[in-house]
């Protein structure tokens, strides 16, 4: 293994696994201050104890993330030396606002753990919202950030050198919106599956019924909400990348011939040698229609990009149509799932609606997975689009491999404890949230 | 505006070296007590960083931040050079973050707690070894911008004597921060003479490793003497630092222990400003005799003005709050311990 590949192997790991932990520490405390507003408002403790235990959560994730994000900051420079030198100074402004969120972050969380009797029961609850709202921003302009490097503004690149740098036009570069809609919405469906996947799966299994049903519901309709947003903020980010990156459209869905009334190409191997997509369907001017709102606009092809600045289409193009594959599932799941809380609520208990929503626990997150791989892949070979070229920012150090090693093993057994110790929070909910089971009147006190 | 913008670097890496390193601290002096007592000594620790535990760590990436977006080149220099070392660093915060949360979350309570607590205490010891040992490269002017033999750029330029006396150093200083936070949390007065007692060994172990960082230096020829006492700022806060010294251990002695606190965090700042006021501007110096200076190598102006604005609109948000988690939380400690 090359330093280079190391070093993109090393920066996707990391990114991959922050990624996660980020996202369900942003849009748990969200799923929190539902359950318990709930409990303020009604009394019931069955919700203040769904609180409590997703505050573990939350706590545990928020710790994860939090780590794995300082490892991030750092590792941009580590890896991408020369990329950091010339683009820090341009795209760097969301990352201090976002240092500022992140640190409003961690104080209100430090007051929702750790004051939850000792203070006004509507502030601590504020405490959570503000977790959570100032989660969701800190993911706004990290996203922002990176979608800079797909438009990157905000300065102009004269004979080799970045002059009239303008860090506020750089950080609202043509496809920050876009972005970040995509991935925030993308956040709340994943968390949302995993979250409601998690607890069909206990209610499945008939643990703590009325605990495991009620954080269900929560989840499930977050899930479901964000399921049927996404498709449309799939569309805005789709034709952005067709304005903005013709190449990552180009490759995500595996055009390597310019055509007017461009096909829209699902599955299918493509081959670049031949130009060729081999075993695909084809619905013959979709493609145009769905980037272009035209169905005869030509969709620029590998042809015309120049050999060296095309992006991997193998990679891009499964990414992109697992992707899209999990969201329309999920799509599907969460139109029946919103059918069945508005008009057949005998169905909510169906075991054929749990095993459905344990399929779909991990989907949510392995489009994630995927969808940044597009947005990653597709821009390669370049770390700022049409100005740096990745393998021209990679570090001098040698040894990355080693170090690539390294993160892995680190990352592969933290991911282990974290599932581990989920595991053992489920496997406690019993004993310390929900004694209904057992029906012993022991006092279920919080741990600390 | 660049001058606020170093003002917040500057205070950024002040507060994490008082409240981060009594983080670490903490964990230091976990890992030196004795086994039958380490769990007195986890709870207090815990009652009393607990709350402000992840605010303490922003710091860092306050500060790592302003590096990348305000002085560029110098954040890419440093993390070249430094590569190694910031690895085992990040490792170790890694490391010590998941755990700290993992024992305290961990649902069922079993012999895994043993792996969490290793974990941390080991990793809360290496994390500030090597934060030393970067801050320490800093002035042993070993560092390249053009890196071409693996041993003598990548690795000596911070594995040595020097260097690893500096993070001896601040191993030291944030073990003697934690005990001396510690002696107020402390319920009862035999845990109270426990951490005064510690407070004591770790003041002692500052005083030694101070000593190595100055032989240290002798030895590579790095003029630390003369830098310090060449100019006043040095000389009165050094000056200040021992005389505090002095205060320090008579308090301690006499069992007094309020303003305890105080004093030790007005010590470590004072050898915070000694040592950063040394070189200012320059923060890097370099193996060609060159040097990396805050007012040559910082982003050009618009940046400078937008990161300047952001620190200044985010410190309204963030100081307040920060002040308040604080005080709130320290008036109810103060009302279950009464």
């Amino acid at each position: 293994m090359d330093n280079f590949i190391a070093a993109r192997s090393q920066m996707a790991l990391s990114l991959g696994f922050h990624i996660i932990f980020s996202c369900i520490g942003m849009v748990m405390p969200f799923f929190m201050a539902v359950s318990h507003f709930i409990y303020l408002k009604t009394g019931n403790t069955l919700y203040k104890n769904i609180t409590r235990a997703w505050s573990k959560g939350v706590a545990i994730f928020f710790a994860t993330g939090a780590v794995s994000g300082t490892v991030l900051s750092f590792e941009l420079g580590l890896l991408w030396p020369a990329f950091m030198e010339k683009a820090g100074p341009i795209f760097g402004m969301p990352f201090s606002l976002e240092g500022t969120a992140f640190f409003i972050e961690a104080i209100a969380l430090g007051f929702y753990l750790y004051g939850w009797d000792k203070f006004n029961k509507w502030f601590v609850w504020a405490t959570g919202v503000v977790v959570g709202i100032s989660g969701l921003l800190s993911g706004i302009l990290v996203v922002a950030a990176n979608a800079w490097m797909n438009n990157p503004k905000g300065f102009d690149f004269i004979n080799g050198e970045y002059i009239n740098i303008d860090p506020i036009k750089a950080m609202f570069n043509d496809a920050w919106f876009s972005q970040a809609l995509h991935m925030c919405i993308a956040a709340f469906a994943a968390t949302g599956f995993a979250v409601a996947g998690v607890h069909a799966f206990m209610v499945y299994r008939k643990k703590n019924i009325r605990f495991h049903a009620a954080a269900f519901k929560i989840a499930a309709t977050f899930a479901a909400v964000a399921a049927i947003l996404q498709p449309l903020s799939g569309d805005i980010s789709a034709k952005n990348v067709a304005r903005l990156q013709p190449a990552k459209l180009a490759a995500m869905e595996a055009v390597l011939k310019t055509e007017a009334a461009a096909p829209l190409i699902i599955g299918g191997i493509p081959d670049t040698a031949t130009g060729q997509v081999n075993y695909a369907i084809r619905l013959p001017g979709l493609l145009s229609f769905m980037a272009y709102g035209d169905m005869h606009h030509p969709v620029k092809g590998y042809d015309q990009i120049p050999k060296e600045e095309q992006p991997p289409v193998m990679v891009t193009h499964f990414s992109f149509q697992i992707m899209v594959a999990l969201g329309i599932f999920m799509l599907l799941i969460a139109v029946l799932y919103l059918i069945i809380i508005l008009k057949k609520k005998s169905w909510q208990n169906k075991t054929w609606l749990l095993r459905l929503f344990m399929l779909a626990t991990p989907m949510g997150f392995i489009a994630v997975e995927a969808g940044w791989t597009v947005t990653e892949v597709g821009r390669q070979p370049w770390i700022i689009y049409g100005i740096m070229k990745t393998r021209d920012a990679v570090t001098p150090m040698p040894g990355i491999p080693y170090t690539f090693y390294l993160f892995t093993a680190v990352y592969i057994s933290l991911s282990a404890i974290v599932v581990f110790m989920l595991y053992r929070q489920i496997k406690m909910v019993g004993k310390l949230y929900d004694n209904s089971d057992n029906e012993a009147l022991t006092f279920s006190h919080d741990l600390h | 505006m660049l001058y606020v913008v170093i003002t917040f670097l500057w205070v950024s890496l002040w507060f994490y070296l008082l409240f981060g390193g009594a983080d670490f601290g903490a964990g230091i002096l976990e890992l030196f007590t004795r086994a039958h007592n380490k769990d007195r000594t986890r709870r207090t620790m815990y009652r009393a960083i607990g709350p402000i535990w992840e605010a303490n760590h922003m710091w860092l990436i306050i500060a790592i931040v302003i590096l990348f977006v305000g002085f560029p080149k110098i954040y890419a220099t440093m993390s070249t050079a430094m590569h190694i070392p910031l690895i085992i660093m990040l490792l170790g915060i890694i490391a010590r973050g998941t755990a700290f949360a993992f024992r305290h979350y961990d649902a069922v309570v079993d012999d895994m707690q043993q792996v969490y607590n290793r974990i941390f205490t080991w990793s809360s010891l290496i994390t500030p070894l090597f934060l030393g040992i970067i801050a320490g490269s800093t002035v042993t002017g070993k560092i390249t911008q053009q890196p071409k033999d693996f041993l003598e750029d990548y690795v000596f330029s911070w594995l040595n004597w020097f260097c690893v006396a500096v993070g001896c150093f601040t191993v030291a200083i944030a073990a003697f921060l934690a005990a001396v936070f510690l002696i107020g949390e402390a319920q009862g007065e035999k845990d109270k003479r426990r951490f005064i007692a510690k407070a004591k060994t770790a003041n002692i172990a500052a005083f030694i490793a101070g000593a190595l960082v100055f032989f240290a230096s002798l030895y590579q020829h790095i003029p630390l003497l003369d830098w310090i006492f060449a100019n006043p700022v040095g000389i009165i806060s050094i000056t200040a630092a021992s005389l505090s010294l002095i205060l320090l251990w008579y308090l301690l002695s006499k069992g007094k222990v309020k303003i305890l606190p105080v004093l030790a965090g007005f010590q470590v700042t004072m050898i915070l400003l000694s040592v950063t006021y040394i070189h200012f501007p320059k923060i890097v110096l370099l193996k060609d005799g060159g040097y990396l200076s805050l007012l040559e190598h910082e982003a050009t102006g618009k940046t400078i003005d937008a990161l300047g604005a952001a620190l200044l609109i985010g410190s309204l948000f963030i100081l307040p709050a920060l002040f308040y988690l604080l005080y709130s939380f320290r008036k109810s400690a103060n009302r279950t311990k009464a």
